[in-house]
């Protein structure tokens, strides 16, 4: 069974690599290349697979599942310029691809044992774009 | 890592078929055969998958994508009488299913003049024709 629990954070970027010029970031990019950045509402939908125990009828705690969604994700990422305040992204381009994949790193560690594994993380950046990721390497791509 | 774009047109059509009679027509598509057709606000996802680009940290150039997308469906398909401006129609009821078919059609035709190379899949399409009626199709 799955269960998905939805939260969501604001939060400001900028996705520029420091090795490219402005053009080569702003044809990559387009204006989410400004330099001073600009910013998102997310939306995060965290899944969880596992079966229900018989005695509680609940696959996973959902007070503790927020509790873990707040402390790892919400709580450094919320009201935050991600390439200042928010690791690895003053390394790494916070694409929603790679903020993504390190939400997914963030969360993976609390679910490696107990009655639920991590299935999916979908982070919305816009209602009209958003990113599925399940940890696995993808596949080539033919 | 699978990104997914929406993108919405406003189209009309009239679900009515040669091969049946007016009553059959009537049972089969009940006031979707209404003889001077109706129209939805169409939502279509699209769904890309492949590796993060180590560099880019993208999976899909979203730019790009919006331009085939466009130029392959919602410059023909928005506020257009489906039945009688788009050619797959002439001869095909435009039911969401038949739509959702010449879409992936036309999206594939285009795809890897688009993202050439390694570059990412056409994984699915969603159309959503109503928020109550929602066609899924893996590419």
């Amino acid at each position: 069974m799955l269960l998905t629990r939805r939260a969501d954070f604001s939060a400001s970027h900028v996705c520029a690599q420091p090795g490219l010029s402005a053009e080569q970031n702003r044809e990559i990019y387009g204006a989410a290349a400004n330099p001073s950045g600009h910013g998102h509402n997310y939306v995060l939908e965290v899944t969880l697979e596992g079966e229900a125990d018989p005695a509680t009828g609940m696959v996973y705690d959902l007070k503790k599942l927020k509790d873990v969604i707040q402390q790892t994700v919400i709580d450094p990422m919320d009201h935050r310029f991600l390439n200042h305040e928010v690791p690895p992204f003053d390394r790494i381009v916070p694409t929603t691809e790679n903020v993504a994949a390190e939400i997914w790193r963030r969360l993976e560690s609390h679910f490696q044992s107990g009655p639920a594994r991590l299935n999916n993380i979908r982070l919305y950046e816009t209602e009209d774009l958003y990113v599925d990721y399940c940890g696995t390497a993808v596949e080539a791509v033919p | 890592m699978r990104v997914t774009r929406r993108y919405r047109f406003a189209a009309s059509h009239r679900l009515h078929s040669a091969a049946f009679s007016e009553e059959q027509n009537r049972e089969l598509y009940g006031k979707c055969s209404n003889p001077y057709g109706h129209g939805h606000d169409y939502v279509l996802e699209v769904a890309a998958v492949g590796p993060v680009n180590d560099a880019t940290g993208q999976v899909v150039h979203v730019p790009t994508l919006d331009r085939l997308v466009s130029e392959a469906v919602l410059r023909d398909f928005d506020h257009r009488y489906l039945n009688l401006d788009i050619g797959e129609f002439q001869d095909k009821v435009p039911t969401s299913e038949n739509i959702i078919r010449v879409i992936e059609d036309r999206l594939a035709a285009r795809w890897r003049d688009a993202f050439p190379g390694d570059g990412p899949r056409l994984e699915g399409i969603r159309l959503r024709e109503t928020k109550r009626n929602v066609f899924e199709l893996r590419a």
